[in-house]
């Protein structure tokens, strides 16, 4: 019997070791996005946009053409180079401090304009790189270093739910909303960021794909105790599913 | 080509198209949103991109991704714009792109007003943003030059790798005047190979300005320091005019006010009076060598600004060693006649005027 190669590094990913803490979901995602650019023969093609945060050097894990944005500028940068080439595939790949708090308008302008680029948003409910500070995705009496009573809503208001919001707008676009948290949610999520990329491949619409994601560094949990705080915090207040789609009547 | 007729404003959104350029981002903001509403109708005829911005700090970012993926492209703003641009123009200059910016200044700080001034010398020759950077920037006194400029400065941007600004104010963007737009001999920009469009074989390109390890960030830091000293060496450029003579009174000022300022210098020579002026051109690189030879030969300088005295500074640490720099500035969108600028040059002349560097030293001694 001759062996047969039936699981690999997908060709988008560099052999490089990430510097992601240990259980954190970043690296899940990486391979999710670098996989659906593997598929779809997109690679060659591709420009990804680096944001501040803990992705900030996605660059040395992705094996394509990279740009690395001021903080939550990313969507910017995206809509400028793919108007100056429509030809490229362009993504972003940002966290949640650095899409829905500092880059609001970045990220609702794009997608109001309809540009044609895809947005993987990783809502990991806090502010990785700096140590664990309050996002606008923080859960309701979640404890971080700048909410130390847990987030009081009646002063900083309730989560973001970025998905929804953007499902908002009239102009035709992508959007849902997934979660890494097990083998299934996985799979889903698969399936989710290899059709925002079908999306812009067909030169369709917007994208943006929600990807709820952990930080047990910063949460103060085992990497297995973060998975089960998705399940058991983050979902009941981010329900995952399709919020828009490109089909949809305008 | 014939000579056309145009508004400044204009004259500038078609010397980008001139230049090659066909991706314009911008938002709107007085007085030069003429170039916008020019370009408006003007890029879909070249099959060029024209897109409204939310905002300054979104087109400053959309000419960041669109530079990186090769292509030449430009914004027009006025001061509180660029303030809002400055944060991306740092990332851009650290990422070693070229990129272009109109300045159409007007009177600050905060809103200010929207008449002529040239009150942001400062944030474009010393900083704006954060970091060791500079930008080139160059200071037409014409609308033909503007259009020469904006042109010159897609050229230099490649060239250099380097944010280029052409800061002119509200009167350039505004007058109308003759212009001839060079249409033989505009060199196409240089090959990009370090653009992100895709790797397609080659090694990944990478754009980006964080360095995390202190000896690659300072390797950037002297890349860039390096470029700044090839400009300084290549790139400074100034009109004399009656400079090279030796004058009882050397006015420096630069764009509009050095135009108002030959004026005032023709009626004062009329009547025999040694008046020579030096007009920097490129504002960074400052013509540092060119203002030590030229008040080596005179006995006063006078500094003319639209501000309370930014460019003077210059001026200050250039000038020939013992020579007496006097200021003259006109703040708020107020404009100085010729008169006005005679009447300077005139007291400079009969020692009727306290140079400037006397009073703070006069009240620190008392
Ligand atoms: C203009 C600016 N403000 C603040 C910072 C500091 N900063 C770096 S990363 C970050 C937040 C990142 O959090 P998030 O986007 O949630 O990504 P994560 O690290 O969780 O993946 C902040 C505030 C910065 N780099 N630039
Ligand atoms: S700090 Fe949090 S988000 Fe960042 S790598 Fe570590 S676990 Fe992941």
């Amino acid at each position: 019997m001759t062996a047969a190669t039936i699981f690999q590094r997908p060709q988008s990913l560099t052999e490089r070791i990430t510097h992601y803490c240990p259980g954190c979901t970043h690296g899940v995602i990486h391979r999710l996005v670098a996989e659906s650019l593997d598929e779809l023969g997109l690679r060659e093609s591709t420009v990804g946009i680096a944001p501040v945060g803990c992705a900030v050097l996605a660059y040395h894990y992705f094996a394509c053409d990279f740009q690395e944005a001021p903080h939550g500028r990313a969507p910017a940068l995206a809509t400028g180079a793919k108007r100056a080439r429509p030809d490229l595939t362009v993504f972003t790949y940002q966290g949640d401090g650095d899409l829905a708090s500092i880059g609001t308008a970045e990220l609702i302008h794009a997608a109001n304009r309809g540009e044609k680029f895809t947005i993987i948003f990783v809502n990991n409910a806090i502010y990785g790189m700096t140590g664990g500070q309050m996002a606008p995705t923080t859960m309701p009496g979640q404890v971080t270093s700048t909410s130390p009573a847990g987030r009081d809503v009646d002063q900083v208001g309730y989560p973001l739910r970025v998905a929804e919001l953007v499902a908002t707008l009239r102009t035709p676009s992508y959007v849902e909303r997934v979660s890494v948290h097990s083998p299934g949610h996985i799979i889903d999520a698969k399936r989710a960021i290899r059709q925002a990329f079908a999306y812009q491949k067909e030169g369709r619409c917007f994208s943006l794909v929600e990807v709820l994601s952990t930080c047990p560094t910063n949460w103060g949990l085992t990497p297995l105790a973060s998975l089960k705080w998705v399940e058991e915090n983050m979902l009941p207040y981010y329900p995952l599913g399709l919020k828009k789609s490109p089909e949809d009547e305008v | 080509m014939a000579k056309k007729l145009m508004k400044g404003n204009e004259a500038i959104g078609e010397a980008a198209i001139a230049a090659g350029c066909r991706h314009y981002f911008a938002y709107p903001i007085t007085p030069q949103t003429e170039v916008a509403e020019y370009l408006a109708r003007r890029m879909p005829e070249v099959d060029g991109v024209f897109l409204q911005a939310e905002s300054e700090v979104a087109a400053s970012n959309m000419l960041f991704g669109a530079a990186a993926a090769g292509v030449r492209t430009f914004t027009s703003s006025s001061s509180p714009g660029i303030s809002l641009m400055s944060e991306s123009i740092s990332y851009i200059a650290g990422a070693q792109l070229p990129v272009v910016y109109i300045n159409i200044v007007r009177g600050g700080p905060g809103l200010g007003g929207i008449l002529p001034a040239q009150s942001d010398y400062f944030q474009a020759c010393k900083g704006g943003g954060h970091g060791d950077y500079h930008l080139l920037v160059l200071g037409p006194s014409t609308v033909q030059e503007a259009v020469d400029h904006v042109m010159l400065a897609f050229d230099l941007a490649d060239k250099y790798r380097n944010p280029v600004m052409v800061m002119g104010d509200g009167m350039i963007g505004q007058m109308m005047e003759p212009v001839e737009f060079p249409t033989e001999g505009v060199a196409a920009p240089p090959p990009k190979p370090w653009a992100t469009v895709g790797m397609r074989g080659r090694p990944q390109n990478l754009i980006r300005s964080l360095y995390l390890d202190p000896d690659e960030l300072e390797r950037n830091n002297l890349e860039l320091r390096a470029k700044y000293d090839a400009m300084e060496r290549d790139e400074v450029r100034f009109e004399s005019y009656h400079a090279d003579e030796e004058t009882d009174v050397l006015v420096v000022a630069y764009g509009t006010m050095a135009r108002i300022a030959k004026t005032a210098i023709d009626e004062l020579r009329g009547q025999g009076k040694r008046i020579g002026m030096l007009r920097p051109i490129t504002l960074y690189p400052f013509p540092r060598v060119a203002i030590r030879e030229a008040s080596s030969r005179a006995r006063a300088v006078l500094v003319v600004e639209l501000s309370t005295g930014q460019m003077v500074e210059d001026v200050e640490w250039s000038a020939a060693e013992g020579v007496d720099i006097h200021f003259f500035g006109k703040t708020g969108g107020n404009i100085p006649a010729p008169e006005d600028i005679g009447d300077e040059i005139t007291k400079v002349l009969e020692g009727r005027a306290r140079p400037r560097t006397m009073v703070p030293l006069a009240e620190e001694a008392s």
